[in-house]
């Protein structure tokens, strides 16, 4: 499917984000935002919501530390049990860090690929971009032209007037 | 309350456009290797081979072409092995961290740091890997069922505790740094001219395209990964100091031992990190990025661990008298009079008296004495592994069992054979990664520069904001986007 775009190229992040409250509040639905680097302030500009990765990233955390007792006790406590330097067999305090390293790691693996995998990010060979110059040195406000109620001239007025730089039409076939 | 004066001194100087950062950054990457890189790298591969011709003999023949005898059972191996441990330290110190508080002017060497910290451990693995003597049967060490019967490993032991935390550790440094190169790695491959190069880097970019949305995603992992590697790091050196702490032997039994490592990890760390960035950005030209500040800030935190690190040296002198245990003093006073006296007292020079050099501010900015202090360091805290190992192994209780350890030139060339791996695999990242992370320095680019609008980001709500010299904003435009965080 290609779809159409009107790509509204800033200079500066301040002038971006004033701009984007003013398209938004003109009723104009921004599609997407490429900036190089996280542009503080956008999520609420865009309206996007807190992500719920923390709450995920606490969830594997809390895999990890089940996993890891478990484990310890299972194979130390009820498996093999064996008398080690005269302790108990479940000798909690010494599978501390064991328990401590695998909560450590489930949650930032789990967290990592929770991440890629809602972003849609893997390797591929061929990366799609609207416009090449938004991960140098550029903001690109990519409006969809299919979706639009607006046609491409007034948006360009739009964001020429909001202190576009450039502003450009662009198409993309997308999968 | 914060306070934030109107005019900060910027991080970046020389009045770099976000342009200007990518181009200087890239240049490396996309240039044609030089040189004086070919020249480094070759020392690095030599040495890198002479760690293959040592490892290759410690294989064929076995661990008695180490210098390891019945009483000093533990030296060189372990000794570098800590080494290599406490110097990767500083990389998740310096993204983890200094990202927790807030500290900006970390942006410019995380990057490379962090690229330290996973050379580094692979550098450390090597020695209790080849220790074993077998190391195609190095899984063992995981909780791997035995094929004679159903025994599990210890988990009461903290060999295996450093097994679980040294790989955890790794691997999530690995995370850590490969999520923050892909914004980078995205760059490069909008930038590519070749084919080849424009693959690779798409590969290795993920299809990463700057969307808001994954930005704000990023921020979010980035944040809890720096929550969640701070307490590993900490817990990483912390189980190194057990191997020693809880055997019972006279130098090693003490509580101290685990913010005593910590503090001496971050320490060598930093030196090491030091020692890296001099020469990276004078032969990148990378001056404007990490500048001058930027090495006095590194050398105040090693100051500080330094001396944390001399207090550390001096309580445990003081509690083994204290103590009263005979064997306790005699470990401390054979430190500092017996036969090691010069290992002693070199790792009491370098470590307790040049960081102290520190407070003087022209040391502190000058790049010669900055380098040569960090080489010291570095010498200084190895020197202070091999004390505390070898002389409280090599008098133990039964004084016709005594000995003296002398390292063998296998055991010498597996040291300096991580060396060239260490560097080996430094140049390569230098040459094909971007050296700094582009996309956060060019989100601090405007902290502390007066013309044009200043940066609000982080949890600067105190932050003056102006906007008289922002073409097409009227100055009296209302500002609302600093109200999240």
């Amino acid at each position: 499917m290609t779809k159409r775009f009107a790509l509204g190229i800033f200079d500066d992040e301040d002038v971006l984000l004033h701009a984007i409250d003013n398209i938004r509040a003109a009723g104009v639905k921004i599609h997407d935002v490429f900036t190089p680097f996280p542009v503080h302030g956008i999520d609420d500009a865009l309206g996007i919501e807190r992500s719920r990765l923390p709450i995920a990233a606490f969830f594997f955390g809390l895999c990890g530390t089940s996993f890891a007792l478990w484990m310890q006790i299972y194979m130390l406590g009820f498996d093999w049990p064996m008398i080690i330097g005269g302790k108990p067999h479940i000798a909690l305090p010494a599978f501390i860090p064991v328990t401590f390293e695998l909560t450590v790691l489930f949650c930032a693996w789990g967290m990592m690929i929770t991440f890629f995998t809602i972003c849609g990010l893997y390797p591929r060979w061929r990366v799609p971009v609207l416009d090449v110059r938004s991960t140098d040195d550029k903001f690109v406000v990519a409006i969809d032209l299919n979706n639009s109620t607006f046609d491409m001239n007034h948006l360009r007025q739009l964001l020429r007037d909001n202190g576009a730089s450039e502003v450009n039409e662009k198409e993309m076939t997308q999968k | 309350m914060q306070h934030v004066s109107a005019v900060r001194e910027p991080l970046v100087t020389g009045g770099k456009t976000y342009h200007d950062v990518t181009q200087d950054v890239c240049r490396q990457v996309e240039a044609k290797p030089n040189v004086r890189w070919m020249a480094a790298l070759s020392v690095a591969l030599f040495l890198f081979g002479v760690f293959l011709y040592s490892v290759y003999r410690t294989l064929w023949y076995g661990i008695g072409e180490w210098g390891l005898n019945k009483t000093v059972g533990w030296a060189w191996d372990i000794t570098n092995f800590v080494w290599w441990v406490g110097i990767g330290h500083a990389g998740t110190l310096i993204s983890a961290v200094l990202l927790l508080f807030r500290q900006k002017w970390r942006t410019s060497i995380n990057r490379a740091a962090e690229a330290m910290t996973i050379f580094a451990v692979i550098c450390a693995a090597m020695f209790p890997v080849l220790h074993m003597g077998r190391p195609w049967l190095a899984f063992w060490v995981l909780p791997f069922q035995n094929t004679f019967g159903s025994l599990w490993v210890n988990f009461n032991s903290p060999l295996l505790w450093d097994v679980f935390a040294i790989s955890t550790y790794f691997s999530v440094s690995l995370v850590f740094w490969y999520t923050g190169l892909i914004p980078d790695f995205a760059t490069i491959r909008d930038r590519a001219k070749g084919p080849i190069a424009r693959r690779a880097y798409a590969l290795l970019s993920f299809g990463w395209t700057g969307s808001a949305k994954h930005w704000s995603r990023y921020e979010t992992v980035s944040l809890i990964l720096a929550g969640v590697s701070t307490p590993l790091v900490l817990s990483v050196h912390t189980i190194v100091s057990m191997d020693f702490a809880t055997s019972v032997v006279p130098g090693w039994h003490t509580t101290i031992f685990p913010p005593y490592f910590v503090a001496g990890a971050i320490f060598s760390g930093f030196a090491m990190v030091l020692t890296l960035m001099l020469i990276t950005r004078v032969v990148f030209k990378l001056e404007d990025y990490i500048t001058l500040e930027h090495i006095a800030l590194m050398n105040k935190i090693m100051m500080i661990t330094g001396s944390i690190v001399g207090v550390a040296y001096i309580t445990e002198f003081f509690i083994a008298w204290y103590s009263q245990v005979e064997f306790e003093q005699y470990a401390f006073i054979n430190r500092a009079t017996g036969p090691y006296w010069w290992a002693y007292w070199s790792m009491m020079t370098c470590n307790v008296i040049t960081p102290q050099l520190v407070w003087i501010r022209k040391v502190r900015y000058s790049i010669p004495l900055t380098f040569l202090l960090s080489i010291i360091v570095n010498i200084g805290m190895w020197f202070e592994r091999f004390v505390i190992i070898v002389t409280s192994l090599h008098r133990d209780y039964l004084p016709s069992s005594w000995a003296m350890f002398s390292p063998t030139r296998i055991d010498v060339g597996i040291y300096l054979g991580t060396i060239g791996l260490f560097f080996t695999l430094f140049l390569l990242f230098a040459k094909f990664f971007p050296v700094i992370n582009m996309a956060e320095v060019k989100s601090v680019l405007k902290y502390g520069v007066d013309n044009g609008p200043t940066y609000v980001g982080g949890h600067d709500h105190h932050a003056p904001v102006q906007h008289a010299a922002t073409p097409g904003v009227p100055a009296s435009a209302p500002v609302n986007y600093n109200k999240h965080d």
